[in-house]
């Protein structure tokens, strides 16, 4: 059961491979660069992983000791967060013990990943969500401690490889779109996420653009409800 | 290292158990044995699409329109990605080809 749950999951993660394996050597050359011993980024994947929030946990380990500080930076970072769970209440309630897990490890991809798959046809739904998750989770702590030995060391120019990730959440807007016959919640992603980018600016728009969303989802209830 | 190792790891696990919380909260509010309200069924079907949009402008937060390749590479490769997957929905081909033709373009094109 669980190999062929194994087996069905892997090609799903394959992108997440190419993206994490680059992101996370990323983050392991910036630790590495602060003093940090490869095992504190393996530590550091194992335990937080999160992207956006790693790389501000190295600014935060490169100053003076203030944990309460840390608190709040990391909440700010990773506020987004709390609409993700909204999603995937549902499709969780299959994974049983493993549940913890899975919503331990809900990074941007592996959300958009868990929000996008059906198992196929006899494969054990809780077991195959699960393998797309800790496949995912291993990618980042190989990636990380990669960087973190020898991320100076690669031989070719990797410039524009980050791109995986914008070609994967790219790929999943593009099922989306064609799963549903309503398209105003895609277009208000995009619309919203756009102009909140040119008004506040690439430091300050998140929580912005998370509300703007959640504001005109909210007041499209009646006329979206019918068909979500 | 600035900070001690003992601190070291106690900044690391604030992180983590900060990070543990905002993704925890949504399935502590609405537990799994309690029939989940309406409006919260209703955000969570339509959510994905809406955050999935935002995550890939997001991913272009550090492109300028106005100055460099004008977010030209980026514009050609997302279509192209989009463009590829509507016709034969495989995902490595999309994801791997749109890749490699964005690293060609920022690498040999655009530079």
């Amino acid at each position: 059961m669980k190999t062929k749950a194994f087996r069905a999951a892997f090609p799903y993660t394959v992108p997440v491979f190419m993206g994490y394996l680059f992101l996370g050597i990323a983050f392991g050359v910036l630790l590495a660069s602060k003093g940090y011993h490869a095992i504190w980024a393996a530590a550091m994947s194992l335990t937080c992983y999160a992207g956006s929030g790693q790389f501000v946990g190295v600014n935060l380990l490169a100053a003076p000791f203030a944990p309460l500080q840390a608190v709040l930076i990391e909440l700010m970072v990773n506020c987004r967060h709390l609409f993700y769970g909204l999603s995937l209440l549902e499709p969780f309630r299959c994974t049983g013990r493993l549940k913890p897990y899975m919503v331990f490890s809900l990074t941007d991809e592996t959300y958009s990943l868990q929000c996008g798959v059906t198992p196929p046809e006899g494969v054990d739904e809780g077991w195959f969500r699960f393998f797309i998750s800790i496949l995912d989770h291993s990618y980042w702590i190989f990636g990380s401690v990669v960087g973190a030995l020898a991320g100076t060391l690669i031989p070719f120019d990797s410039t524009g490889i980050d791109f995986a990730m914008t070609a994967l959440f790219t790929v999943i807007f593009v099922e989306q779109w064609e799963s549903r016959n309503r398209h105003l919640p895609a277009l208000t992603g995009l619309a919203v996420t756009a102009g909140c980018l040119m008004l506040f600016g690439s430091e300050n728009f998140i929580p912005f653009a998370l509300f703007g969303i959640a504001a005109i989802l909210l007041a499209s209830r009646k006329r979206l409800e019918v068909y979500a | 290292m600035i900070q001690s190792p003992i601190q070291s790891a106690i900044t690391i696990a604030v992180i983590a158990v900060t990070i543990l919380a905002t993704r925890a909260l949504p399935f502590l509010l609405f537990p799994a044995d309690k029939e989940t309200p309406r409006l919260i069924v209703y955000l969570g079907r339509v959510l994905p699409s809406a955050i999935i949009g935002r995550l890939i402008v997001y991913c272009l937060k550090g492109v300028s329109l106005l100055s460099g390749s004008h977010g030209l590479p980026e514009a050609i490769a997302i279509l192209c990605v989009a463009v590829v997957h509507h016709w034969k929905h495989n995902l490595v081909l999309s994801i791997g080809g749109g890749t490699v033709l964005y690293m060609f373009l920022v690498q040999r094109i655009f530079v």
